[in-house]
């Protein structure tokens, strides 16, 4: 199965600024479904974005990010054609990893 | 009490409408619907009105009516919401039915880039046809159960195939037969009529108060309004159909929606494309 | 002596229970009479493919009040349904013409 998140990292030279987009549920567990029973809580709970064995980027988060959660940011340093590893873990301790490369 | 009162103001209100608008002006015979005059009067409207939008911009919606909304659509496009949807539709389209054939073999050019002559006025059964309604025939057709006008799956399909058709023209045809001038006038007519509740009807919003606010909303134009379809509307956290739309907009004015794909929502969806003729399709869409 | 009133007795209390029930079988004929012209109407307004969401809505708090037993409001939310059915045939009715007034020509 294709990997959750897609990535795109671009350096500009001084600064790497990276956008993800990321299929995920993310239920809050307080919607319920059309039986009217709550549909469990299902989300991520945190991302990371590795460059050259740091952490470049953290989120905590919880029930209130959307589905299919959107990211965009901007770090000091990246080069073109270094490797950026993007990595989740959410509430039922599923997770997904990838690495793109910065262009 | 107070909603019993709030209807009988209604019905005064609209019994007054009644009487002011008494001196309106006189009904067109049904043998002189102008569908090129009407398409003309319609671009003109929205142009006038938002001289500053280039034409081809209208199909983008409420994005073309406000500075920052744009913005930060343009910048959502680079990695749009819609990305997900649009592969999974991809997927479907080229997957093959149980009895070996697919999608391809129902639709001219094999359904690419065909989009933009979606709904057509079909002479043989004297109805308008639209995508939708076109990909479930093909599907039980081919021993295939239909899908739900209103979920994920016929979103997607149609999405893939709006994909293979961004940036043609809209391109509706009304054959000259009176059958199909009359569903281009019923739809005209479902378009202008006020309906639920909240006495709305689609021109309320869209032809009265593009660019203005309803509730936190920014209205789109009529105008290529449906050039986007379908989209993925973050209010929906997913991709939604043309029939989607119909439907929720009528129990949104409390107005009991009609079933998806009945003759009101064909004719209208007839109508609204043919106005927009010209217009590039921009689907799938995305809108807040 | 005893006898005639306690046969009084008797009667009275057989008479008051029979008008106990007659009224409440009133109250409920009222409320069936009323529901039945809501329904109607709001078939009415189907025919014309312009239902309102709070018509159904309206008709179905009216059901469930007499399900409790309460006729007297729940004949009055189906007098509001026939009233918001009516004016919705109103609507689609004078639409039939009026909608030109909105068309862009």
């Amino acid at each position: 199965m294709a990997s959750t998140i897609r990535v795109r990292a671009t350096s500009s030279g001084e600064t790497t600024e990276v956008q993800a987009l990321i299929q995920h549920p993310m239920d809050s567990g307080f919607v319920k479904d059309a039986k009217g029973e709550i549909i469990p809580a299902h989300f991520i709970q945190q991302l990371t974005f590795e460059y050259d064995g740091k952490n470049v980027f953290t989120a905590d988060w919880g029930g209130g990010v959307s589905k299919d959660p959107y990211v965009k940011f901007a770090f000091k340093g990246g080069k073109k054609g270094d490797d950026l590893k993007i990595s989740w873990v959410d509430n039922k301790g599923a997770t997904d990893t990838t690495t793109a490369k910065i262009q | 009490m107070k909603l019993r009162s709030a209807i009988h103001l209604a019905s005064a209100a609209l019994a007054l409408a009644v009487l002011t608008f008494a001196s309106a002006p006189p009904l067109a015979a049904a043998d002189t619907i102008d569908p090129v005059a009407d398409a003309k009067a319609f671009r003109k409207f929205f142009t006038d009105k938002f001289p500053k939008v280039k034409l081809e911009d209208f199909v983008n919606g409420p994005y073309s009516m406000n500075e920052d909304l744009h913005r930060q659509w343009q910048e959502k496009e680079q990695f749009p919401p819609y990305e997900f949807s649009l592969e999974m539709g991809k997927e479907m389209f080229s997957k093959p039915f149980k009895n070996g054939k697919s999608y391809e073999d129902c639709f001219p050019n094999k359904g690419i880039a065909i989009r933009q002559n979606y709904p057509y006025f079909d002479e043989k059964e004297g109805k308008v046809v639209t995508l939708e309604l076109a990909l479930n025939r093909c599907r039980e057709a081919n021993g295939e159960p239909p899908f739900s006008y209103v979920r994920d799956e016929m979103a997607a399909l149609t999405a893939y195939m709006a994909f293979t058709s961004r940036g043609k023209p809209m391109d509706i045809k009304i054959p000259n037969d009176p059958r199909a001038l009359a569903a281009y006038e019923s739809g005209k007519e479902y378009f202008y009529t006020r309906r639920g509740q909240l006495n709305f009807s689609c021109a309320t919003c869209h032809v009265q108060s593009p660019g203005e606010r309803i509730r936190a909303e920014i209205l789109a134009p009529a105008l290529g309004i449906l050039n986007a379809m379908p989209i993925y509307r973050s209010e929906w956290s997913g991709m939604g159909t043309t029939s989607r739309r119909f439907t929720t907009c009528n129990s949104q004015i409390r107005g009991v929606p009609l079933t998806p794909q009945d003759d009101e929502y064909r004719n209208v969806e007839y109508y609204l494309s043919y106005v927009s003729n010209g217009l590039p399709i921009s689907g799938p869409g995305a809108r807040p | 002596m005893r006898n005639t009133t306690l046969k009084s007795a008797l009667v009275l209390a057989l008479l008051a229970g029979g008008a106990t029930s007659a009224l409440a079988a009133g109250a409920e004929d009222d409320f069936k009479a009323a529901y039945a012209a809501a329904d109607a109407a709001n078939k009415e307004a189907g025919k014309l493919r312009n239902q309102w969401t709070t018509t159904a809505a309206t008709l179905a708090a009216a059901k469930k009040a007499a399900d409790t037993g309460d006729f007297d409001k729940a004949t009055a939310s189906a007098k509001e349904a026939e009233a918001l059915a009516k004016a919705s045939i109103f609507q689609a009715t004078s639409e039939k013409t009026r909608w030109r007034d909105l068309e862009i020509r």
